[in-house]
């Protein structure tokens, strides 16, 4: 740093503003320029510093803007709210009430973000500095403590105590399986001496899950010190990050904070003047869930197809261009630097018996609150959908959660008390996986997400083993059958028969948990299945062929609406008399439905 | 695979003269293969058959295992995409929320089928797995603009604007 004047401006206010790819899709860039631009009309640019931060985790309200020092939480800022913010709030100090976050009670108050029911059961460790510094400024990180677990682990702890202190605290990954990582790392750092790798697995291939690219966009030094530390603790010189192309937000912070990591000699030669040297590189994935296995992510930064290989060997002995290779995923590193400098008791406190520390939970699907959330390890379901999430929306039922995507499974209403944990979760037979939760309400046919799920793994299948080729195609050719109305009582015993064989044969991960959803829905919803299977009915009304759509002759004012807007000419009659729907020319799209003005097209 | 492309290859010299550059930048790097062919599509927008044989006399990697990659990572297409890419996301929470329909919709709007162009190279439509916008499914974009919290009736008015 010889030579380098670091200088920050002393202003009156903070502009924080979100830019996650949740807001930026909402517009916060646009915002940004318009506070720029209206600041220096009221010439204030100078008093009042805008920040673009990472995510704060409620996207369903974005753009997000808060106000420091008063720490007012704006929600779903336009850009014609600037002027009035800017001239009230910034100028005049008078808070704009109409633009403050409403809790579900309906008040609006300025209150600190511990008090929003929406944070106040969370406890931020992975996504600590997400919305809460500048991610393209290393000078933020390291105002909070960063790149400063590095120094301690270079300047104060041997190799073995850094394993030591992840060991004792708890640390399991956090990409899926809940792997001790510190048993990665001590096996990887008992091999011999000599060229080894420390990688980073931020290919998020699970549909619906959105942690590792937000901590990657709110806080991207974190995961480079993580790394580091990693590597002085296994002996590798070189880490990759392998990052999913589709996060372009993401790619672009990680490549700054790359560059400025370099400039200020954290990743080079003799870090710390400690004599460590280590080199960070990107490879950016080309859009393939199966290389977020292991070995198979492994092959494909060696360039090739990303097919699995066999394990043992596992890539701690024999990774990475067939040297030991460790690989973690974004949110697991996320936590390293808080427990080298916290201490692995502190770590250790929170989360339950097994499972320690947090989970950061990609919260989707049927929930008021969709976006980010981070709570201890053993929080329940119920607090995490009603309390967090602030429930379902339109006043529906909470029916079932999804949790690990492809690989995972649905915990129904009556689990909904389930502490969430990796041994709770794998118990009811779903996962943690990484961390996406879909709610589902009573509108969401179970045989039909079911089918949703297959469908993905046999397009992801990359067709290596005969298992995972030729069974989940099968799978969901039954699924396929019994939602189009086609399916027989035995089908049910065949796709439980099928799944068995899949788990106990199948390559790699992927395979072995892909009738996971299968498998879960028939545990908990086995009457939805029969319903389809005997009696030809969904009833959640959405499988297509066994639904019928007609119009009720008391409610129809024969107005001719639906008649005009159906795409096909399915509907027919004289105007001012009910109108009727031939089944064998509707094609079920749903059009009528939505354009009747008088509720009278039911869908059965 | 040519005869599928509806649209034929018609590459620059100054593009080729990119690609060479790409090339020479990575030969002899271990893995250079797909950092290689990422940058050859945002060259071409594309990879046929021409651009990958190129690639291979360049890397001299054998041109099957260059197909081989290509088709086996979503990412990599062997067909143009129009003036207009239309990609609605078909991840979980987009799902869930209804972007089936909305992609149904979309094909009967403009006659095309996931992962085809339009003859006169206007659109191009794709499903993708999670933007990681969950927060506004469901979600489509078409280009760089966004457009989230869809409802059926939405999407005639989103391709109006494009269809000038």
């Amino acid at each position: 740093m010889e030579g380098k004047v670091v200088t920050m401006n002393l202003v009156r206010s903070h502009v924080l503003i979100c830019g996650g790819t949740g807001c930026t899709s909402s517009g916060s860039e646009t915002l940004i320029a318009e506070f720029d631009a209206q600041l220096k009309k009221a010439g204030i640019e100078d008093e009042v510093s805008v920040v673009k931060t990472g995510c704060f985790g409620l996207c369903a309200l974005g753009p997000i803007v808060i106000v420091y020092p008063e720490g007012a939480f704006y929600c779903r800022i336009k850009p014609a709210d600037v002027e009035e913010l800017v001239r009230e709030h910034l100028l005049k100090g008078r808070i704009v009430n109409r633009l403050l976050y409403e809790e579900a009670t309906g008040e609006r108050e300025v209150k600190p973000l511990s008090e929003v029911q929406f944070y106040k059961k969370q406890l931020r460790i992975a996504l600590r500095n997400c919305g809460v510094i500048d991610p393209e400024r290393i000078d933020e990180y390291i105002a909070f403590d960063g790149y400063k677990a590095l120094g301690k682990a270079l300047t104060e702890m041997s190799p073995e105590q850094v394993i030591e202190t992840i060991k004792k605290s708890g640390l399991r990954g956090r990409g899926g399986a809940g792997f001790p990582t510190a048993l990665k790392w001590e096996f990887a750092a008992k091999q011999p001496k000599g060229v080894k790798y420390v990688c980073c697995n931020a290919d998020e291939g699970d549909p619906g899950a959105f942690m590792d690219r937000s901590v990657l966009e709110g806080d991207p030094h974190a995961v480079i010190e993580a790394m580091a530390i990693a590597a002085y603790a296994i002996g590798s010189e070189q880490g990759y990050i392998y990052i999913r192309a589709e996060y372009p937000i993401a790619v672009k912070r990680l490549r700054i904070a790359i560059e400025q990591a370099k400039e200020y000699g954290l990743l080079g030669n003799d870090i710390f003047g400690t004599g460590f040297n280590f080199d960070l590189d990107l490879r950016l994935g080309a859009g393939a869930f199966v290389c977020g296995e292991e070995t198979a992510l492994m092959t494909s930064i060696e360039g090739h197809r990303g097919e699995p290989r066999p394990r043992p060997p596992f890539p701690a002995v024999k990774g990475l261009w067939a040297v030991p290779t460790i690989l973690n995923n974004v949110e697991t590193y996320a936590n390293v630097p808080r427990i080298i400098l916290n201490g692995a008791e502190w770590f250790a406190d929170i989360g339950t018996e097994k499972s320690k520390g947090t989970k950061v939970f990609a919260l989707g699907g049927k929930i008021n609150n969709t976006g980010l959330v981070e709570v201890p390890m053993g929080t329940t379901l119920r607090e995490i959908v009603e309390e967090i999430g602030g429930g379902i929306p339109n006043g529906k039922k909470f029916k079932a959660a999804q949790t690990g995507g492809p690989s995972g499974g649905c915990i129904p209403m009556e689990l909904i008390d389930t502490p969430i944990d990796y041994d709770s979760l794998l118990s009811i037979g779903a996962m943690m996986g990484s961390g996406g939760l879909i709610v589902m309400d009573e509108d969401s046919c179970m045989v039909d997400i079911a089918k949703f799920f297959l469908e993905f793994t046999v397009d992801e299948s990359c067709g290596k083993c005969a298992p995972c080729r030729i069974g989940t195609k099968r799978m969901y050719e039954l699924l396929e059958k019994i939602t189009s109305g086609k399916g027989e009582v035995s089908d049910i015993e065949n796709l439980r028969t099928l799944a068995g064989s899949i788990k106990a044969t199948a390559l790699c991960g992927l395979g072995q948990t892909a009738p996971n959803p299968v498998l879960s829905t028939l545990r908990y919803f086995e009457d939805e299945y029969m319903a389809h299977v005997a009696e030809k009915r969904c009833p959640a009304g959405v499988c297509k062929d066994l639904l019928q759509y007609t119009i009720d002759k008391d409610k129809c004012k024969g107005c001719s609406i639906c008649a005009k807007n159906c795409p096909v000419g399915a509907i027919s009659g004289e105007v001012k008399k009910p109108y009727v729907i031939d089944p064998a020319v509707c094609i079920k799209c749903g059009v009528c439905e939505g354009k009747c003005p008088f509720k009278a097209i039911a869908r059965k | 695979m040519v005869a599928n492309n509806t649209i034929p290859f018609n590459g620059t010299p100054e593009q080729e003269a990119r690609l060479s550059a790409v090339i020479a930048r990575h030969k002899g790097a271990r893995g250079a293969l797909i950092p290689v062919l990422h940058e050859a599509q945002e060259i071409y927008g594309y990879l046929p058959i021409e651009v990958q044989k190129m690639v291979s006399e360049g890397l001299e990697v054998p041109l099957a295992e260059i197909y081989g990659v290509v088709t086996f990572y979503t990412q990599f297409t062997t067909k143009p995409k129009g003036e207009y890419k239309i990609a609605v996301c078909l991840g979980t929470a987009c799902y869930v929320k209804g972007s089936g329909d909305i992609i149904d919709r979309i094909k009967a709007r403009i006659g095309l089928e996931v992962g085809d162009c339009t003859p006169d190279g206007k659109f191009s439509l794709d499903a993708t797995r999670c933007i990681g916008a969950c927060g506004l499914a469901p979600v489509m974009t078409v280009n760089d603009d966004v457009y989230g919290r869809l409802s059926l009736d939405d999407i005639d008015g989103i391709l109006d604007n494009y269809m000038k």
